[in-house]
């Protein structure tokens, strides 16, 4: 085990993959460049050269549609995005090439690719630059969707999905980048479509993904320290989901609260809702609450975004809620700025 | 044989093929959008014949001759047609996506400009795999319109990468001509070029013209020159869609098409062949083996059993077979 941050667990995956396997490819914007996306490409080029590691000009869709090319060729591509936003413009090449490709032609010719995208948040990140639509590519049969929180799950998933047969999206969170974790040596793989109980409880689950894990795993010691216990279930993969998991815990404690990183209208909140509906029906003890960004487009100006974002007090006060509790928030008050991730983050992307 | 009669053959092959399907269309056993080559199968002909198994291409919704031209299976794609198991995508598809990877034929896609991406990167794993292959995207005069070919002609241009594009200029997008889609006096090739391609025009309907420009393109991407394109103007005589002629709506004139047809590439070339007794006994020959190549096609499919109905809900996933790990 080494302590790293999450940017590094994502740099030292690719190094993993690129040296196990020389068909592993890495490129994208700006992924050579002195930045190196966030440090997260660091040295590829370096140690793996320019055939395979490359940065490329500003035509989304049809490097998108290069991978399943050299998918189909036998290579095992690696696309980054530093924001999610960017990728929109190769929806054609995402939906109804990568997505389609093994199906549609009978299940012969297996697309292994992986898309990596940066969601923003803060900094005047705004409209265009911190979008994080995991729903849409969660509706898309075909690909596996995964949004890892920790440090650990960052270089276990990212690894798995580089090595799995199917293209997978992969959202790494520009507020994750800089969080620490012990991750393990080596070739660390971690499952896709296996959600994580990053903390056992009895009487709520919160259901999770990304940084909204996070924001849970605080409310959740402070609600035990208020005699309520909360099992915090971390999804990683939302195509496909884990359901299992997530019916087992709210078949114990029948409360559901599920978190998304992303606005409420047709989100994995509202999947996540909705199937423990279906599911549990007969277990709920309360209506399942989700707690999802504002139904509107994310502003620029922080005085717009500063109560734009839901937290660990507004995971707390759903709970409390919830379970007709008073529980203070005052421990988790935080006077910083809200438009960035801490102290390291002095802007600008 | 001469490179006349192979072309010939292809074409002849192509022809009979796509006429059994207009022939049948109305049996409603086929059942999926159809769009014919008919009339403009010679630079099909002409690609099928330079390209090698060992090389890729990929095509559009029209693909029908481009997977004939390169040796596709016919009774895989005439099963795949009425849906049967026994179908190149186990009925997965249909006519828009065919594909038979043992002879390069990686796929047809329904999205005009779709396939075009996909073809760069087999572009690419050619070049990384350091082989003199190469990756031929057939498209039509309204793919130019899409990003996807500025995007892929760019970094084919950029990174030097052997993609050959053929495009087959039928001078309409379904019913739209040229005229509201290009700029009047720009032709396709000229415009590629200014992009960074090598390029060559010619006649579409004249297949050893064809054949002519697309193995020089192919000769110099195999010799390591970089991606060409190659446009070949031609014309097609059924409707956008469908079995049937359409000059009944009016978006062409039928002197238009008459003056086409009258340059049936498959006419053309056998009337350069001439009166040989010897030359019109074998096409004769060869004529009735396609058509008995045809029927057998046919029957089998119809005679092919459909995907057991639990098949639409499998292959969401690939497995790990075969993977590193």
């Amino acid at each position: 085990m080494t302590q790293m941050t999450f940017g590094a667990a994502i740099n030292d995956a690719m190094h993993v993959a690129m040296a196990a396997d020389p068909k592993v490819l890495a490129f994208g914007l700006g992924i050579c460049d002195p930045k190196a996306i966030f440090g997260t490409t660091a040295g590829l080029k370096e140690a793996f050269g320019k055939e395979r590691v490359f940065d490329m000009p500003v035509s989304e869709n049809a490097l998108t549609g290069m991978a399943v090319g050299a998918a189909i060729g036998g290579y095992k591509p690696v696309m980054v995005h530093q924001r999610l936003d960017f990728s929109l413009v190769s929806m054609d090449q995402i939906v109804n090439s990568a997505a389609k490709w093994f199906y549609m032609f009978g299940g012969r010719t297996p697309i292994s690719m992986v898309i990596r995208m940066i969601v923003g948040r803060g900094w005047g990140q705004g409209p265009t630059h911190s979008q994080a639509l995991h729903a849409w590519f969660a509706h898309v049969p075909g690909l596996k969707v995964v949004l890892p929180s920790s440090p650990d799950d960052a270089k276990g998933l990212l690894l798995e999905s580089i090595f799995d047969p199917n293209p997978v999206i992969f959202l790494e969170h520009r507020w994750l980048h800089n969080t620490l974790g012990e991750v393990p040596e080596g070739d660390h793989r971690v499952p896709l479509g296996k959600a994580a109980t990053v903390m056992e409880g009895a009487d709520v689950t919160l259901v999770g993904t990304s940084l909204m894990t996070a924001e849970a795993r605080q409310a959740g010691r402070v609600l035990a320290a208020h005699g309520i216990s909360c099992e915090v279930i971390d999804l990683r993969t939302v195509r496909p989901i884990d359901w299992a998991q997530i019916e087992a815990s709210v078949a114990k404690t029948g409360r559901l609260v599920a978190l998304d990183i992303a606005q409420p209208t047709a989100s994995v909140a509202a999947e996540i809702v909705a199937g423990v509906t279906e599911r549990c029906f007969s277990r709920l003890k309360a209506a399942p609450v989700r707690i999802c960004l504002p139904d509107h487009a994310v502003p620029t100006s922080q005085a717009l975004t500063a109560g734009f974002y839901p937290s660990a007090v507004d995971i707390v006060n759903a709970v409390a809620a919830m379970m007709a509790a008073k529980v203070p928030t005052d421990e988790l008050v935080d006077d910083r700025p809200r438009d960035v991730p801490g102290d390291w983050f002095r802007g600008p992307f | 044989m001469s490179r006349q009669i192979e072309l010939l053959g292809r074409m002849i092959y192509i022809r009979a093929v796509e006429e059994a399907i207009a022939e049948r269309y109305a049996e409603q056993e086929m059942r999926c959008p159809m769009h014919l080559s008919i009339g403009q199968e010679a630079p099909a002909a002409a690609a099928g014949l330079c390209l090698r198994d060992t090389d890729y291409a990929v095509s559009t919704h029209r693909g029908h001759a481009h997977y004939l031209a390169r040796g596709g299976d016919l009774k895989a794609m005439i099963a795949e047609l009425y849906g049967k198991v026994t179908g190149c995508a186990r009925g997965r598809g249909g006519s828009m996506h065919l594909v038979d990877s043992s002879v390069g034929f990686m796929g047809t896609t329904a999205i005009v400009g779709n396939s075009i991406p996909v073809g760069l990167g087999l572009a690419k794993a050619i070049q990384l795999d350091g082989s003199d292959a190469v990756a031929c995207v057939f498209v039509g005069d309204a793919a130019v319109e899409t990003g996807s070919f500025y995007e892929t002609a760019n970094f084919a241009a950029t990174a030097r990468l052997p993609l050959l594009f053929v495009c087959e200029n039928n001078l309409y997008s379904v019913y739209t001509p040229m005229a509201p889609r290009q700029p009047a006096g720009r032709s396709i090739h000229e415009m590629a070029a200014a992009i960074g391609l090598r390029t060559w025009h010619g006649d579409g309907n004249d297949a050893e013209e064809c054949m002519d420009v697309i193995g020089e393109a192919v000769s110099s991407i195999r010799s390591g020159g970089g991606p060409c394109l190659v446009e070949l103007t031609t014309y097609r005589w059924r409707e956008h869609c469908g079995p049937n002629y359409d000059n009944d709506l009016g978006y062409r004139t039928v002197q238009e098409f008459e003056s086409w047809r009258d340059r049936d590439p498959i006419a053309v070339l056998e009337r350069r062949l001439g009166d040989d007794t010897m030359t019109r006994t074998q096409l004769a020959a060869y004529r009735a083996w396609v058509a008995e190549r045809v029927a057998e096609a046919f029957a089998a499919a119809k005679d092919a059993p459909f995907p057991p109905p639990g098949e639409a809900y499998t292959d969401e996933y690939a497995d790990h077979l075969g993977q590193t790990r």
